[in-house]
């Protein structure tokens, strides 16, 4: 028997083995998309039936331009971080769960990096 | 054995849907939806930065009636997330766990949604 107590029990991870962070960064992220996303919708709209020069303008500003990366951001996050649970919740057997989790985060860090450099790429 | 004669408590389908019930899993639902029409997102996107004809291109299937049902729907499940997105950060804080409560909320996203919907598509058709 071991006198140590494990490091995850010492610093209050518990059995997700990450502690509230998961759920932390959920929460923030979903704060953050609540005035992102109707900006988003707003600048969307306002945009509709513009021409290519527009909207690279439009994209290409420092302001919706930052605005988007954060956007693209704060998205991806939150939907890796929600699509992991789903995953969780209804895949059972463990190496199946891993993979698709892994597949899933994956995704989303490739779609989000396109996204912000397609962004990057109007600014320059 | 005797873990399978254990009691089982009634399986999902045998309970009338709830409001509180249907919202919840209508949440997931909306978010996984999401989740997929990012691809729409980042086609976009993609497309703009490869130039103005990919540009044109997509903006023409985004405004073809195929892409128009698929943003609409989007957009439906973008308001929907974002109302019961905030009552979910509401009970984060602790607030509105009363049973009337938690049915006013839930009304309340429901009708938020579809003024929100109503509201960016008739801006965005006026304009348009």
């Amino acid at each position: 028997m071991s006198l140590r107590s494990p490091l995850a029990r010492v610093r209050h991870l518990g059995s997700a083995h990450d502690g509230t962070a998961h759920w932390w960064a959920q929460r923030l992220t979903a704060l953050a998309l609540v005035p992102l996303v109707l900006w988003f919708v707003i600048s969307v709209i306002s945009l509709i039936g513009s021409d290519y020069e527009s909207f690279v303008d439009w994209a290409g500003s420092p302001v919706s331009g930052a605005l988007l990366v954060l956007l693209i951001g704060a998205t991806f996050w939150h939907a890796a971080l929600g699509l992991q649970v789903v995953i969780e919740d209804y895949v059972h057997r463990e190496g199946c769960k891993l993979a698709s989790v892994l597949l899933v985060k994956g995704a989303c860090l490739l779609l989000g990096a396109i996204a912000a450099l397609s962004v990057l790429s109007l600014m320059v | 054995m005797s873990v399978q004669n254990r009691p089982l408590s009634p399986h999902l389908q045998i309970y009338r849907p709830q409001l509180t019930s249907v919202l919840s899993i209508l949440h997931r639902m909306t978010g996984v939806a999401i989740a997929v029409g990012t691809l729409l997102l980042v086609y976009w996107l993609a497309s703009a930065s490869a130039g103005p004809e990919a540009f044109d291109h997509a903006q023409g299937f985004v405004g073809s009636p195929i892409g128009l049902i698929l943003l609409f729907a989007w957009s439906v499940a973008l308001f929907y997330h974002l109302c019961n997105g905030i009552r979910h950060l509401a009970w984060d804080a602790g607030l509105g766990f009363e049973l009337p409560t938690v049915y006013r909320s839930g009304w309340a996203v429901l009708v938020g949604t579809a003024v929100l919907t109503l509201l960016a598509w008739i801006v965005g058709l006026v304009l348009y």
